[in-house]
């Protein structure tokens, strides 16, 4: 099942949620809603499932348009964060409400529903726990078992809300991969919200970054951090360093010093570079880099994060070296980003950038 | 399971002092009293004792205050759960104001509301007159004891009910909505089950208080012989013809009534918390 989103705006009492946003999802993809809380991420997705009702705009599921169509009628499964159990039913009850509580002539047997929840059960790898109580079970377990619950329905697509986000690490990683099989195994198109980077880049087939109500940029793993679009999105995705200087002619600069990279199309004033940490090399003797005074230098597993304090009103920049470089014990360095990307400043109204090229 | 120790570490001492304490004045005010009462009632013999419990006067007034409180205490479930519901899931002006008057019955003299109560659905009186030309009165009539049972029960039922209420999670009936059940449904499979412990205990605090109740139905009910009286007001004038052992007999029966119905409910209750659990 194919799903438009087209131009939705939500406002809660007059406060604006999400700013028209517009997207499509191929069947059968795996989609990641990824950004920080107040991102308007769980709103967008609740908007998919009918839990909520847009201000304006429309979502479509395939041709027909959903967006005045009940929860119940939309055939959704959604997965909340909290699991969401039916506490006073068995497992297998709650994986056989959603048929159980169908009209008459569209329900299946009670045997029928019986078997069907066996069968999810064993696809979710938890057989024979039919009759347990959702207290018996781990926190895993419950998600696992609002996930069955969510497939018996034949859902047209399926929603999850942060699915592992009250789960420990362990558990995270496990119920990751095993995500990624039974969306193989089924085939539903998925979107799923989360605010783990690491989630959403490995899970999913495309990433939906969204801030303050707005989608940033939507792509692969790769064009999220190999290539993103805006400020945020190079900042939220990945360790980067950020650092405020000014164009002027064609060139950047720190002060009166020039940093040796073309600015392209950004106009004179001011701008941001953003670069990896990781991605820098040392130079010598400095014409055309960025030189900076070492403040602090912290080990992290196999590197070295170096703060350095750079140009004459000290801003903050940290670079990353191999935790047995010889540079860390330098109380000066000058570096140059390998690959880079500078972006106008917001105020300044125009949105322009340029990278390395 | 856990160890239970009698005495747990605790950083603020002073187990032994309370837990005397506690003991001391639950046996003064409430287990004294209780044996009293049957020791009283044991120094009728049975013939005695028989001819108080099968006497047609004290046969009606026990089906009269059992029947009445069971039904009032039923009403206040529909009742109170309504309200507990309205004022946990609307805000709305006044909510705090309406929250607060459910409490009016509890603070409320009974005297002072049986006098407005008779008041109110007595022929004349405010209520009252709109029901007298239909040929049904309230006031001096088994239903307004209902009526006053049902008022002073109310609190008991929404304060039960209300957090657990507010505690329960929207997720599990929007859950419920996304699985395809309609409103109805979630209310009755997925809302009202999780409800039942509290409603029962909601239930039986009404009961065993309406069951109790005095000033506020003595002036509503007529107080007929066989016909609207109840039980605690046949004690009354037991006491005052001073003839405590008959007095204590009604208690005693009354008594063991409510014991036993209060057990029945917390073996309900325990039982739907084994099978409901905690998540």
């Amino acid at each position: 099942m194919e799903l438009s989103i087209r131009n939705i705006r939500k406002e809660f009492d007059r406060f604006p949620a999400l700013h028209g946003v517009s997207l499509d999802i191929r069947s059968g993809e795996l989609i990641a809603l990824l950004g920080p809380s107040g991102s308007g991420k769980t709103t967008l997705l609740r908007l998919i499932a009918g839990l909520e009702f847009p201000t304006s705009g429309a979502i479509f599921f395939g041709e027909d348009d959903a967006s005045q169509k009940t929860v119940q009628e939309r055939n959704v499964g959604f997965v909340f964060q909290h699991y969401a159990l039916f506490r006073h039913m068995t497992v297998a009850e709650n994986i056989g409400f959603g048929l159980k509580v169908r009209p008459r002539r569209l329900r299946p047997s009670a045997a029928q529903i019986r078997r069907r929840a066996s069968e999810l059960l064993e696809l979710v790898r938890l057989p024979g726990l039919e009759n347990r109580y959702p207290s018996q079970l781990s926190g895993g377990q419950r998600q696992r078992v609002a996930l069955a619950r969510a497939l018996a329905i034949e859902p047209k697509v399926l929603l999850l809300d942060e699915p592992f986000g009250a789960l420990d690490a362990q558990v995270r990683r496990d119920l990751r991969r095993w995500l990624r099989e039974i969306h193989e195994t089924t085939g539903h198109t998925t979107v799923f919200v989360t605010h783990d980077q690491e989630e959403a880049l490995e899970l999913a087939d495309r990433v939906v970054v969204m801030s303050q109500g707005a989608i940033e940029q939507v792509g692969s793993a790769d064009d999220v951090y190999d290539r993103p679009l805006t400020p945020f999105v190079y900042g939220f995705i990945g360790e980067s360093s950020r650092l405020p200087v000014r164009v002027d002619t064609g060139g950047v600069w720190i002060d009166d010093r020039s940093l040796g990279l073309a600015a392209g199309d950004v106009p004179d004033g001011p701008a941001h570079l953003f670069f990896r940490p990781h991605d820098v090399e040392l130079v010598e003797g400095c014409g055309g880099c960025i030189a900076g005074v070492v403040v602090s230098s912290r080990r992290v597993e196999a590197t070295r994060r170096v703060e350095l304090a750079v140009g004459g009103d000290r801003r903050i920049v940290e670079i990353e070296l191999p935790a047995d470089h010889p540079a860390a014990l330098r109380s000066r360095i000058a570096f140059r980003p390998r690959s880079w990307k500078l972006f106008a400043d917001a105020r300044a109204g125009r949105e322009a950038c340029a990278e390395t090229v | 399971m856990a160890v239970t120790h009698f005495r747990a570490p605790s950083i603020i001492p002073g187990f032994g002092l309370t837990f005397g304490f506690t003991l001391f004045y639950l046996s003064i005010i409430v287990i004294v009293p209780v044996i009293g009462i049957y020791i009283h009632t044991f120094q009728l013999d049975w013939a005695a004792f028989e001819r108080i419990v099968t006497g047609a006067r004290f046969q009606a007034a026990l089906r009269l205050s059992f029947g009445t409180s069971a039904l009032a205490a039923l009403v206040n479930v529909v009742i109170g759960v309504l309200v507990a519901w309205v004022l946990t899931r609307y805000s709305f002006p006044g909510r705090r104001v309406l929250d607060a008057i459910v409490d009016l019955p509890f603070a409320l003299p009974t005297a002072v509301a049986g006098i407005s109560l008779t008041a109110i659905y007595a022929p004349t009186g405010l209520i009252g007159q709109l029901f007298a030309p239909l040929g049904i009165r309230i006031a001096y009539t088994p239903l307004g004891i209902l009526i006053a049972l049902i008022f002073i029960g109310l609190p008991f039922v929404v304060r039960t009910v209300q957090p657990v209420l507010q505690d329960f999670d929207r997720e599990v009936e929007e859950a419920s909505a996304t699985l395809g059940a309609s409103r109805l449904t979630t209310i009755v499979r997925v809302l009202l089950p999780n409800l039942v412990p509290a409603i029962l205990t909601g239930f039986a605090l009404a009961f065993s208080r309406a069951v109790g109740e005095y000033g506020s139905v003595i002036f509503i009910a007529g107080n007929l012989p066989r016909q609207t009286e109840i039980l605690p007001l046949l004690i009354v004038f037991r006491l005052e013809e001073y003839n405590y052992p008959a007095a204590a007999a009604i208690a005693a029966v009354m008594m063991t009534a409510s014991f036993v119905i209060l057990l029945l409910i917390n073996l309900i209750q325990a039982w739907s918390r084994r099978r409901f659990g905690r998540v």
